[in-house]
């Protein structure tokens, strides 16, 4: 069995399509530099990343895949799985062996499987649009709209764009706690963020009280009795609501926090 | 905020919560010049309440006083429950500050008509101009039309609101005047057809002058009570279907009757809400919309009622097997959409596939086709018989009830058989 080691970057991963091309050699695994050997390794090749691989296969993607297709693979790389690049590796080895367009042909087992990762990821998104609750806090005489989450895959990078668009005219942050990074919006740019006294600013995930603005244990209480009286008693059924909205996510939805019933 | 603004928030929000929509799609907007929010065309939810329904929009009232004495409303006049009302500025200055922390895509804008439709209008318009020229609001806007408003006010609503819907609430007429004595149809449709004239006149001026604004680019949409009164699903689809054919109409949606009014002799004694049949008509809702069915397809003279015990497409093609079977590797899409088992997605997946080679019943399957009841409808590649020739449409109905009733029939006649053997 053919291993490629490669160093865990998209560039890499790349790089891994180049040689494998130029070798002839078509790896059964490819493995990032702390992944361990499987035992029946007959050979194991180091792939070196260079600008000059990576961007001649980074050029023969754009030509030979749709906007969509392209897509796809960035959200499959973002899902962080260990089994992505062998995944990406095998869709792209396909594409560029094949004399015609197969990316739709999805009765193939690789380009199904591209597609359905995707689809996860893109899923995970779609869940931090919808999921995501901003708390207002004071920095220094500054309000600025924090946010913690901690997604399923690696996909807050994907969300930055909308929520930029949104909410042009306020400062926000939006921490991912599991990845122990962020992005703060400072109403012209985002920038990436990384925390460094989080033992008291954030407590198991989430903002510690302190640190919000005075009215914001109010709004969440309003949102919270909001949601409560919304609801038609007739016609309970907890069952799909934790279907639609997954308990994961709970943590950070003040509707959901039944000791503000009490307040 | 105050606590008598938390408590006018509870009472406003639980007199508007039987309004069903919730939907935040159908229109696009980008952030215009610095200010908050945006719209995204196919919405967003951004929560769910106990009972598994969306949260997508502040869905609230400006005020639950009402003139009117509407039998099937928690607002009537003759109820006896706490009123309140929001100042319009007010109810903008909430809206603003759940969208900023994401609670919601929005709002929906509905109210208990005061003094007169024109008034009522009059101070909705209020809210939702503050929004958008005062907060600079790109969000998402719902307007309920109150019946009976000029069209004037009509117009002016619809150039700050997204969506505006007028609710037909019970589908004959004879019924909704018995419930709703101060309502007739001519007060309902009047400003459906205001709302659906002032949308082409808007669709006219756009293409002369591309910077007039955009008049409720969402379209609108209505909502029908269903359990109420004795209408049939036939009556009710075709009314739909009728409303589709219009250019402006979006979505209708179907509200099963929740007894909120228990003194009322017009209103039928229930126990549960017809959750099953309001289920049944959403799915013969979306035939219509988007798998080219033709409304006397589902519901005509024979068969009046959705059949409860199975989904309307799967109803409709045992009800037709001369249709089938379907060819996967040859069929056009539309035929493919017909077959029980098969959604939109898997249809376009299996049309763009079939490019590249024959589909086999496991490629089928990891499409997502429902092979428990596409097979017996279909044909393809490595599936030699075609199986509803063998199976009797009370075999497939059989097999395909949960829980399998195939099962429980065998069950039934096992100690039958035996006491034959004896």
């Amino acid at each position: 069995m053919i291993v490629f080691r490669y160093d865990n970057s998209f560039e890499g991963l790349l790089s891994a399509i180049f040689d494998a091309f130029s070798l002839k050699k078509w790896p059964q695994l490819i493995l990032a530099p702390d992944e361990v050997l499987p035992l029946l390794t007959s050979e194991e090749y180091y792939v070196q990343t260079t600008e000059g691989k990576y961007s001649r296969v980074s050029l023969a993607m754009k030509k030979r895949l749709s906007k969509t297709a392209l897509m796809q693979l960035t959200y499959v790389w973002y899902s962080e799985l260990p089994e992505r690049s062998l995944l990406i590796f095998n869709y792209l080895a396909k594409i560029f062996k094949a004399t015609h367009d197969i990316s739709h042909n999805f009765a193939d087992l690789d380009i199904l499987a591209i597609k359905k990762l995707a689809k996860k990821v893109s899923h995970e998104r779609h869940y931090l649009m919808m999921f995501i609750r901003f708390n207002a806090i004071d920095n220094q005489g500054d309000k600025v709209y924090f946010a913690t989450v901690s997604p399923r895959y690696n996909s807050l990078p994907l969300t930055i764009d909308f929520f930029q668009d949104r909410f042009a005219d306020q400062k926000w942050a939006i921490f991912d706690t599991k990845r122990q990074y962020g992005y703060f919006y400072d109403l012209a740019q985002t920038e990436i963020i990384t925390l460094n006294e989080q033992d008291n600013f954030l407590v198991n995930g989430s903002i510690n009280d302190d640190f919000l603005s005075p009215s914001e244990k109010q709004f969440q209480h309003m949102w919270y009795r909001y949601c409560q009286s919304i609801t038609i008693k007739e016609r309970i059924n907890p069952k799909l609501q934790r279907q639609f909205m997954p308990t994961r996510f709970w943590q950070h939805l003040p509707e959901t926090w039944h000791d503000l019933d009490n307040i | 905020m105050k606590d008598s603004t938390i408590k006018k928030l509870e009472i406003l929000a639980e007199s508007a919560k039987y309004d069903v929509s919730c939907a935040s799609s159908g229109t696009t907007r980008k952030n215009q010049n610095g200010g908050i929010g945006s719209a995204r065309g196919w919405g967003i939810c951004h929560s769910y309440t106990a009972d598994g329904r969306c949260v997508s929009l502040l869905k609230i009232m400006l005020t639950n006083f009402c003139l009117y004495d509407c039998a099937y409303c928690v607002n009537r006049r003759s109820n006896d429950i706490e009123r309140a009302a929001f100042s319009p500025k007010e109810l903008a200055e909430l809206t603003i500050e759940f969208y900023r922390r994401n609670y919601i895509e929005g709002l929906f804008l509905s109210s208990g008509i005061i003094k007169n439709a024109d008034h009522t209008m009059e101070r909705m318009i209020r809210v939702i101009k503050d929004l958008r020229t005062v907060h600079r609001f790109n969000g998402y806007i719902h307007m309920k039309t109150i019946p009976g408003a000029s069209s004037e006010l009509v117009y002016q609503a619809g150039l700050y609101a997204d969506r505006l819907s007028v609710n037909l609430e019970i589908a004959t007429e004879p019924n909704l005047k018995h419930l709703a004595p101060d309502k007739d149809h001519q007060s309902i449709y009047l400003p459906m057809r205001h709302i659906q004239q002032h949308m082409i006149e808007n669709k006219e001026e756009r293409q002369k002058f591309r910077h007039a604004p955009k008049f409720a680019a969402a379209g609108q949409s209505t909502q029908i009570i269903v359990g109420a009164t004795d209408e049939t699903d036939q009556q009710i689809l075709q009314l739909t279907s009728k409303l589709y054919k219009r250019p402006s109409m979006k979505r209708v949606y179907y509200s099963g009757f929740v007894p909120v009014n228990s003194y009322d002799k017009r209103l039928p004694v229930v126990k549960d809400v017809p959750r099953i049949r309001e289920n049944r008509l959403y799915q013969a809702d979306w035939l219509l919309r988007f798998y080219h069915f033709n409304v006397d397809e589902i519901v005509n003279d024979d068969h009046q009622e959705l059949d409860l015990d199975m989904d309307p497409k799967l109803s409709w093609a045992i009800r037709n097997p001369s249709y089938f079977p379907i060819d996967i590797n040859r069929a056009s899409y539309e035929k493919i959409l017909r077959v029980p088992g098969i959604g939109v997605k898997s249809a376009r997946l299996i049309v763009s596939a079939r490019r590249h080679g024959r589909l086999n019943l496991d490629a089928l399957k990891r499409i997502g086709v429902v092979l428990k009841r596409a097979q017996f409808f279909i044909i393809c590649h490595e599936m030699h018989s075609f199986k509803l020739q063998e199976a009797s449409a009370d075999y497939i109905r059989l097999s395909l009830k949960e829980p399998s009733g195939l099962e429980q029939a065998q069950a039934k006649q096992a100690p039958k058989q035996l006491v034959m053997t004896l």
